[in-house]
């Protein structure tokens, strides 16, 4: 049990660093994937067809690539056409990038599920179409959005272990350097599981919050 | 352009590869990444020319591993298969380099003929893992003797003293040796050794550590310029600088002493005495040398056999 311990005790900076790393790398790609994933999800439902083809078009090519090698072209392959990020930057990209492409999809289930009644109602009264999608249908949407959003955004934040392997050193670094140290690895892993969890809680307490708030009675 | 975006392609081609070499064999690779520039480089494996016949009349009283191996009528080695001209293996799967052969001659000395060997690649960071668990029954891949891991396993050897130098472009010239990394972007294996070392020792800014799964990777990174200098143990690197000659050199001054052993389980000494009895015996009549000129020695370096270390 002391050694468990000891694990963690004696190697508090890097455990510090590490949770670090992916707290601000989570909280950077969480704003930016938000913003990104809610406009694309616009774009879908828009009346424009050439917004409609970009987002699909975005949505199935993203969705359908391995993060891994989302971060491998910003890495390696973006040098070569004279793109260069720092890696921590390249690596927000990348989640952001990716994340994206599923939480248009929880947008556009979301919206989906209000009464087209609601939008054709919103139109009649003159409203446009941005106060249509932010004033009426969103605000209802967003009951239908809240789990499914949660669970993106926290598939996003254990997907942040990626960058380890591009130069971000995040938790998922951390057992290359304890190896290195010579500390037993089932307890590393142990630890990092362990800091996920604890990671994890208050977005699980936030879903909760958000779905009793925005529950109505049926 | 077009060049460039060919470029573009062959290194995402590599890494969509390199995923599924991934899910495979479980440990990450990046080949043919040093290749991007557009560089000959020899993939090809060719052997030493040494050769290792089995002695069936090997015998290690009081080693079960020894007994394992033999009842088993096989062995099980641990190696590294991204490093050229150390342990490599090929686009045809063959597998070459210095520490390759060492692997085989130990094999041949404890009665198993080279070919039934088979072989398990095992990253850095699971290496005393895999010592201790039985997965594989000994581990020659650039292992430095360390009195840390010598309380897990147990370390025959050594049998070749390297050094930590650096890994520079070819028309560099202001990097000259450690104290004059200030300012550059240095990448390494992520926590490794090497790396640590550069932190502790402030050898450059905390900023410019670049750090990769694979040496490979921190290649490919050289080559685009994203990194200044490449470091770890000279014999990795000398093999890299063979391999793309025309694009890189290493520095040549070395500022650490890594003792590479044969990783062996913790309690069994009667393997351990009779591993370095064979080593020193490969030291004498020049099979090591053979070895070592047919392979790293083709980066032009000398070496001499070390003395085994005993314990």
């Amino acid at each position: 049990m002391t050694e468990f311990l000891n694990v963690l005790t004696d190697h508090w900076s890097l455990f510090g660093q590490g949770f670090g790393n992916t707290v601000k790398l989570f909280l950077i790609a969480g704003v930016g994937c938000l913003v990104l994933g809610v406009l694309l999800g616009a774009f879908r439902v828009s009346p424009i067809p050439a917004l409609r083809w970009f987002g699909a078009t975005y949505v199935n090519i993203v969705r359908n690539t391995p993060l891994t090698l989302v971060f491998a072209f910003l890495v390696f392959a973006a040098p070569k056409l004279d793109v260069n990020f720092d890696y921590f930057t390249a690596a927000a990209v990348a989640l952001t990038v990716y994340t994206a492409a599923f939480i248009c999809e929880v947008v556009r289930s979301g919206v989906n599920t209000v009464a087209p009644g609601q939008a054709e109602a919103a139109r009649a009264l003159g409203l446009s179409f941005g106060q249509v999608l932010l004033e009426v249908v969103l605000p209802q949407a967003l009951r239908a959005m809240v789990p499914p959003l949660m669970s993106v955004m926290i598939a996003m934040l254990k997907n942040t272990t990626v960058a380890a392997g591009f130069s971000v050193v995040e938790a998922g670094a951390i057992p290359a350097y304890m190896a290195e140290f010579g500390e037993p690895q089932f307890y590393v892993l142990l630890w990092i599981a362990i800091g996920f969890l604890v990671l994890i809680t208050p977005l699980v307490l936030l879903q909760r919050v958000l779905e009793r708030k925005l529950a109505v009675a049926r | 352009m077009g060049m460039k975006r060919a470029a573009v392609f062959a290194t995402a081609a590599a890494f969509a590869f390199t995923l599924t070499a991934c899910g495979k064999e479980g440990t990450p690779t990046a080949s043919g990444d040093s290749n991007a520039s557009g560089a000959a480089v020899s993939d090809t494996c060719k052997p030493s020319g040494a050769t290792f016949t089995a002695d069936s009349a090997a015998a290690v009283a009081g080693s079960t591993t020894f007994d394992k191996i033999k009842s088993a009528n096989k062995v099980v080695v641990g190696v590294k298969f991204d490093q050229p001209n150390l342990g490599y293996k090929d686009t045809s799967g063959k597998r070459c380099g210095f520490d390759i052969e060492i692997a085989q001659y130990v094999a041949s000395k404890l009665g198993i003929d080279p070919a039934k060997i088979e072989y398990k690649e095992i990253p850095s960071a699971n290496r005393e893992t895999a010592i201790k668990g039985g997965e594989v029954d000994y581990y020659v891949g650039t292992y430095s003797i360390t009195d840390k891991r010598k309380a897990d396993i147990a370390f025959a050897g050594p049998y070749f003293v390297a050094g930590q130098d650096l890994l520079v472009r070819k028309d560099e010239s202001a990097i000259t040796g450690k104290d004059t990394l200030k300012g550059k972007k240095v990448c390494s294996a992520t926590g490794s050794t090497p790396i640590q070392r550069v932190k502790d020792e402030k050898l450059t800014e905390p900023e410019n550590i670049v750090e990769f799964k694979t040496y490979s990777e921190c290649v490919s990174q050289l080559l685009d310029k994203k990194v200044d200098a490449v470091t770890t143990d000279d014999a990795i690197l000398k093999g890299y600088a063979a391999q793309n000659s025309t694009d890189l050199k290493v520095v040549g001054k070395p500022f650490s002493t890594e003792k590479y052993g044969i990783g062996l389980p913790h309690d069994d000494k009667a393997l351990r005495d009779y591993v370095n009895t064979q080593l020193e015996a490969a030291f004498k009549d020049g099979t090591w040398q053979k070895i070592y000129d047919g392979t790293l020695g083709r980066s032009g370096s000398p070496a001499t056999a070390p003395a085994v270390e005993r314990y």
